[in-house]
């Protein structure tokens, strides 16, 4: 039996580099079940790294990652596999599978998992796409989709094995103000409907302010900032300041590390 | 100096691992192989339509073409030796056993190989393997594998198709183009064609078929995940192809005289 | 599902057109199974020369072929290549003095062995040996005589 603490998902020391730079390097951070939690940080903090960390497509190199108690790291295949069934993961463009419609690629964990019939499956699957206001897009081909129909079918397809965790990677990337407004209610919606939790990689601070229960703001491979939305915008934190309110200077810098202007612009060129 | 010798030592190392993963690779979709084909029989019939019934246009008019000059070239030729009704067993030997199989090959490579890789790029690119990889589903068995047998299905027969077309078309030059006796034609072939000179034409195919195809996926799976990547995996697909199947060619053709 | 419909239906055309191709090459282009009888005996017969002959080379009576050759072997100590063949079960009633050449077809073709009717009352069975034979006539050795010939008719 699952250990039903408050900690879904807890990670302690965690280090990962990539070549000779660290990209996390003694991380720690808890998820706490049934929140949406929201990980924030400028590009190139790796965000995106830590959720392929989370269900371990990547590695660590040290640290350990938690899933109720259970260290992922120690698993199978088989065991692996079984873990994954509990995700359901929303990627950054939607990663439909192109050889298929729209209703097949809802359909894909099903196909592969269970043994249902084609009744139970067109059921199920016409629900989740309901769900997402798209079920009339259902013999459509992904491609004719636009960016937030897209998205929304990924959705559809990431809750139809109805996960325990769902996990967004900058799920309002290019969209216009409505289908993020669409997304956003999504996203609550699932989260509160199915006590389902949740975790949100994004960049966008309005809209994260809005949804997310918990933030963490990551910066240099440790997390720099961690509360309520409201307590993050309030936070002393010279860094967090920046990011939350968008201003161009400040301790990430604006200019890429160069040698002295003056210097390159009237000193000797290197022959 | 050291400096070079360190290099072609680099080179050397990176060679040899590349050339290992590639053997695992290959021994990693043999293992999934006999599973899908049961299986997932449905999977691995859409991917032959996708290589081989796609690929049929272009291998029935490249055949009749090729067919074609044999014809012209085999009859200009042997009628210096008063020899034109051996045109047809001119042409059958160079399609059955060569032609056929290694065209069809280089054509497949063109064709059929270039959009596995390029597919299996895009939907490496696209998240699409992760996604599967997420969905608990394992994309080498559910993607790769499928995409693999079909190729190997389809080209002996394309092959075969390829060779059967090209005589026709040789048998249009030669008999009703050139007035080559229709019975010297087909009887001097009979006579002189043995059963063993198809099946070493069937098995070039099939080894070809595999190495094409092989190449094709392993070229899409390992692609750099951007635009630019998959472009470079295709050209390589047909490259390494190309040079593959002719080295195969040789090493076959000379075990078997 | 009309889409999974037609890619089936492709494949399977497919599918037909490829076998239909392998049946036409292996029928069509070659003459090696014209052959095909169910019962047969063996027969062998010893020449001196038997030229290019293979295994599965026919063996002809008037034209018409009734076996094949099955086995090549030289035997060491009467230095003399030894032949065996099948004949069709049907056929058995050839005289066992009959005589066995290796013959070509056409003048660049591939060599067959050819049975002439001799004029015996016991015929051929199984384990028989065809006493006599006639070597294969190498073109070589033909043109060799030719020139040899020539040549001598020049001295005079």
């Amino acid at each position: 039996m699952a250990d039903l603490s408050e900690n879904l998902i807890e990670i302690r020391g965690l280090k990962y580099s990539r070549g000779p730079r660290a990209i996390f390097d003694d991380l720690d951070l808890t998820i706490k079940r049934g929140e949406i939690t929201a990980i924030m940080g400028p590009s190139g903090t790796g965000k995106t790294t830590l959720l392929r960390l989370i269900t371990r497509q990547l590695i660590p190199e040290l640290g350990t990652i938690r899933i109720d108690g259970v260290d992922i790291s120690r698993l199978n295949m088989a065991e692996l596999y079984q873990m994954r069934q509990r995700f359901g993961m929303l990627f950054q463009n939607g990663a439909l599978l192109t050889d298929l419609s729209v209703f097949e690629n809802v359909a894909f964990p099903l196909r592969e998992h269970t043994k249902l019939t084609n009744r139970l499956i067109r059921h199920v699957v016409l629900t989740k796409l309901h769900a997402v206001g798209l079920r009339g897009a259902a013999d459509m081909s992904p491609a004719e989709l636009s960016g937030g129909m897209a998205r929304r079918v990924a959705l559809a397809r990431a809750m139809v094995m109805d996960p325990d965790i769902l996990i967004y990677d900058e799920p309002f990337v290019g969209l216009d103000p409505i289908s993020m407004g669409v997304i956003v209610r999504l996203v609550r919606r699932m989260n509160d409907a199915l006590g389902i939790t949740s975790i949100i990689v994004s960049h966008d601070v309005e809209e994260i302010s809005t949804v997310a229960d918990r933030s963490f703001l990551l910066s240099h491979g440790k997390v720099a900032a961690s509360g309520s939305p409201d307590e993050l915008r309030d936070a002393p934190s010279e860094l967090v300041r920046q990011f939350m309110h968008g201003m161009a200077d400040g301790p990430v810098a604006f200019h890429f590390d160069a040698p002295g202007y003056e210097e390159q612009l009237l000193g000797r060129d290197s022959e | 100096m050291s400096k070079i010798l360190r290099e072609f030592y680099d080179t050397g190392v990176e060679f040899a691992r590349t050339f290992g993963a590639f053997q695992l690779f290959f021994m990693r979709l043999l293992r999934h192989s006999p599973r899908i084909l049961v299986s997932r029989l449905d999977l691995v019939i859409k991917q032959v339509f996708n290589s081989g019934s796609l690929s049929l246009v272009i291998i029935m008019v490249s055949g009749l073409f090729v067919g074609g000059v044999l014809g012209l070239q085999g009859y200009s030729n042997l009628a210096r030796f008063n020899a034109e009704d051996a045109v047809g067993v001119f042409a059958a030997f160079g399609l059955v056993k060569e032609l056929g199989p290694v065209i069809t090959a280089l054509l497949f490579a063109g064709r059929a190989g270039t959009s596995l890789a390029s597919e299996i790029g895009l939907m490496k690119a696209t998240d699409q393997l992760s996604a599967m990889e997420m969905m608990a589903v394992n994309p080498v068995p559910r993607v790769l594998v499928p995409r693999f047998l079909g190729g190997v299905i389809a080209m002996p027969f394309l092959a075969a198709i390829f060779s059967m077309i090209g005589l026709l078309g040789t048998h249009l030059v030669a008999v009703e183009l050139l007035s080559v006796d229709v019975g010297a034609f087909w009887q001097q072939m009979q006579i002189t064609v043995d059963i063993d000179d198809i099946n070493e034409g069937i098995f070039k195919s099939f080894v070809f078929g595999v190495a094409a195809s092989l190449i094709a996926v392993w070229e899409g799976y390992n692609a750099i995940p951007t635009a630019e990547g998959v472009g470079r995996a295709t050209t390589r697909t047909v490259v390494i192809t190309a040079i593959a199947v002719l080295v195969f060619d040789f090493m076959i053709t000379a075990l078997m005289i | 599902m009309q889409q999974t419909r037609s890619v089936e239906v492709g494949t399977g055309l497919f599918v037909l057109l490829g076998m239909g191709a392998l049946f036409f090459l292996t029928t069509q282009t070659t003459g090696g199974d014209d052959f095909t009888a169910e019962e047969t005996f063996t027969v062998e017969a010893r020449f001196e020369n038997i030229g290019s002959l293979r295994n599965r080379a026919p063996v002809a009576m008037s034209g018409v072929t009734i076996g094949r050759v099955t086995d090549v072997q030289f035997d060491p100590i009467t230095l003399e290549a030894v032949v065996s063949f099948v004949i069709d079960s049907q056929f058995d009633q050839i005289p066992d003095d009959s005589d066995a050449s290796v013959l070509t077809s056409g003048i660049l073709g591939s060599q067959y062995i050819g049975l002439q009717a001799g004029g015996s009352d016991t015929y051929l069975e199984d384990g028989s040996e065809i006493l006599f034979t006639q070597s294969a006539i190498v073109l070589e050795n033909l043109i060799g005589k030719f020139l040899v010939n020539a040549g001598s008719d020049n001295d005079e």
